[in-house]
């Protein structure tokens, strides 16, 4: 974890309503698949915290929808202009267990996580497949970056009009040696139930601050209370308790 | 001692900045982010008899300048801070912390409380009679003079440390329940906790917060908090412990001007891990300006 002022070198669209932005400083560490940012805005108490999608030596990009005021004002920034952000957050994605031929799915804005994980994945020799899904064709991206990697990709769309038509549960593979899931929460109980190993689901909470302190974010959990932030936002699919 | 000294309560402080309770845990974590022995001191998460898991989520609402908290008191329990949190601090920690109490019963307030005198860590007690997201404990404590006296002396018979009586700002007169901790034995005050809040979401129409309410925090709340400290100081001789909306060096200044002897700062730390060395660091530049040579002059200044 660490404090820093980076600078937007990048903020451009890439679907509807969705854009990617890469932010660059001399002292950004090392980022793991599944870490997030948290980013200070003008005018807003809040920080606003972002999956790290990608990160090379001194660059880290997120993609992010543009659903409030603090993403609106994220949207609207320029190249050039610097952010204070908080990186390095969360427990992120454990890799070791991946097996040799993981699976990864993920939903709209569920994706982006997935794809530093794709990567150190395809590094480490592993045959990887993503089931990406979306609810229509014009929000679909990312599955041309994953083939680059030389993941196998699948794209559902809920209405048919790109890839496959339905919910990514629908589109699982039969084999897999282990999974890793982002995205909405219903998307993640569809995933539980369909999904045949052990795996590792990213959660999201509204947060306060992002690394631990506030306990804006504890969820309970099979083996015990735990601050999405900190000791999340990735958990074991055997701890996880549904609260209903 | 240096100019940015103070004393609460007998006990010497380096700089009047104290991470109010809630917004910097058992101080462990801050250790990633600076050396927290720059601090005056802080003070750890409410703590009560048994674990609490606290509110289901959300418990977080964003406000302009400012946030709805509906934590709950999560805490491991007073069990398991002596034997796990306390020991972890010591490692990066090595000034008197001051132990954050709450309760549902006078009994749970007075075993906690005792448990706590015991450390040679705690410092101070700060006993929170104003919590406004529990049923049936916390504020119902603190908004009636009597049962917040009653509080103040069934913790003054089992302690012998300093106790602070942290007051809730959601009561018609802050002073009654000020003077009634005072009458009863309190060695000081602290105020405010948050003001009790709600935000709606449009779209469910629901409120935001899974509790309803929140205790409302951050800039927002500052000259409610420095009308009240100012209030209580001119109304009490015990001394008084500012916070609410404290982010920055002026703030602290202000706050001391109103008669407070040291200021919490909460909100802050959670937007920005750093703030309270921030404002630590600011503090003699901020002084120069306005010709204060050592904070100590400043009491009642007002």
């Amino acid at each position: 974890m660490k404090q820093m002022m980076l600078t937007l070198t990048e903020n451009r669209p890439l679907a509807e309503g969705i854009r990617r932005m890469t932010l660059s400083g001399d002292r950004l560490e090392e980022q793991r698949p599944g870490q997030f940012l948290n980013i200070r805005l003008n005018g807003l108490f809040l920080r606003r915290p972002i999956s790290v999608c990608d990160w090379n030596p001194g660059r880290v990009t997120v993609i992010y929808k543009v659903v409030g005021r603090g993403t609106e004002q994220l949207a609207a920034l320029r190249p050039g202009e610097p952010l204070d952000v908080l990186t390095g957050l969360g427990n992120g994605y454990d890799l070791a267990p991946a097996g040799a031929s993981p699976l990864l799915i993920g939903g709209g804005v569920g994706v982006p996580p997935l794809y530093l994980l794709a990567r150190r994945l395809r590094e480490q020799g592993r045959e990887v497949t993503a089931v990406l899904g979306f609810r229509t064709g014009r929000e679909v991206f990312a599955a041309e970056d994953f083939r680059a990697l030389g993941c196998r990709v699948t794209v559902t769309t809920e209405d048919g009009s790109e890839g496959l038509r339905g919910f990514v549960t629908g589109a699982l593979p039969e084999n897999y040696s282990y999974f890793y899931t982002c995205g909405p929460e219903p998307m993640l109980r569809a995933v539980y139930r369909a999904t045949k190993t052990p795996g590792q689901f990213s959660f999201e909470e509204r947060m306060g601050c992002g690394f631990g302190a506030c306990m804006g974010c504890t969820c309970r959990t099979l083996t015990g209370a735990k601050r999405i932030c900190r000791e999340g936002p990735v958990l074991r699919k055997e701890e996880i308790l549904w609260d209903d | 001692m240096g100019r940015l000294s103070v004393t609460l309560c007998g006990l010497e402080l380096d700089n009047p900045v104290i991470p109010a309770s809630g917004t910097f845990g058992f101080g462990y974590e801050f250790a990633d982010w600076f050396d927290i022995n720059l601090l005056g001191t802080f003070s750890f998460k409410g703590t009560t008899r048994a674990p609490r898991f606290g509110n289901p989520t959300p418990r977080i609402a964003e406000c302009p300048a400012g946030m709805l908290n509906a934590v709950g008191l999560q805490n491991p329990g007073v069990d398991r801070v002596i034997a796990e949190e306390l020991p972890r601090l010591k490692t990066v920690f090595h000034k008197p912390v001051m132990a954050n109490v709450s309760g549902f019963s006078l009994e749970e307030y007075a075993e906690t409380c005792a448990l706590l005198d015991a450390q040679d860590q705690v410092g101070w007690l700060e006993v929170n009679i104003s919590c406004p997201n529990v049923h049936g404990g916390g504020m119902s404590f603190g908004t009636d003079p009597a049962a917040a006296a009653a509080v103040t002396r069934a913790v003054k018979r089992v302690t012998r440390k300093p106790v602070i009586m942290k007051l809730s700002p959601n009561v018609t007169d802050i002073t009654a329940i000020a003077k009634a901790c005072e009458d009863a034995g309190a060695d000081g005050l602290s105020l405010i906790n948050t003001l009790q809040g709600l935000r709606i979401d449009l779209k469910t129409r629901r409120p935001v917060l899974a509790n309803q309410t929140g205790g409302l925090s951050g800039p927002a709340i500052f000259p409610v908090a420095l009308r009240m400290v100012w209030q209580v100081c001119r109304a009490v001789s015990v001394p008084v412990v500012g916070m609410g909306g404290v982010s920055s060096a002026e703030d602290v200044l202000e706050m001391m001007m109103a008669g407070a002897a040291a200021v919490e700062v909460g909100a802050a730390n959670l937007t920005d891990p750093c703030a309270c060395r921030n404002i630590i660091e600011s503090l003699p530049a901020a002084m120069d300006r306005y010709g204060i040579r050592n904070l100590k002059e400043l009491k009642g200044a007002i």
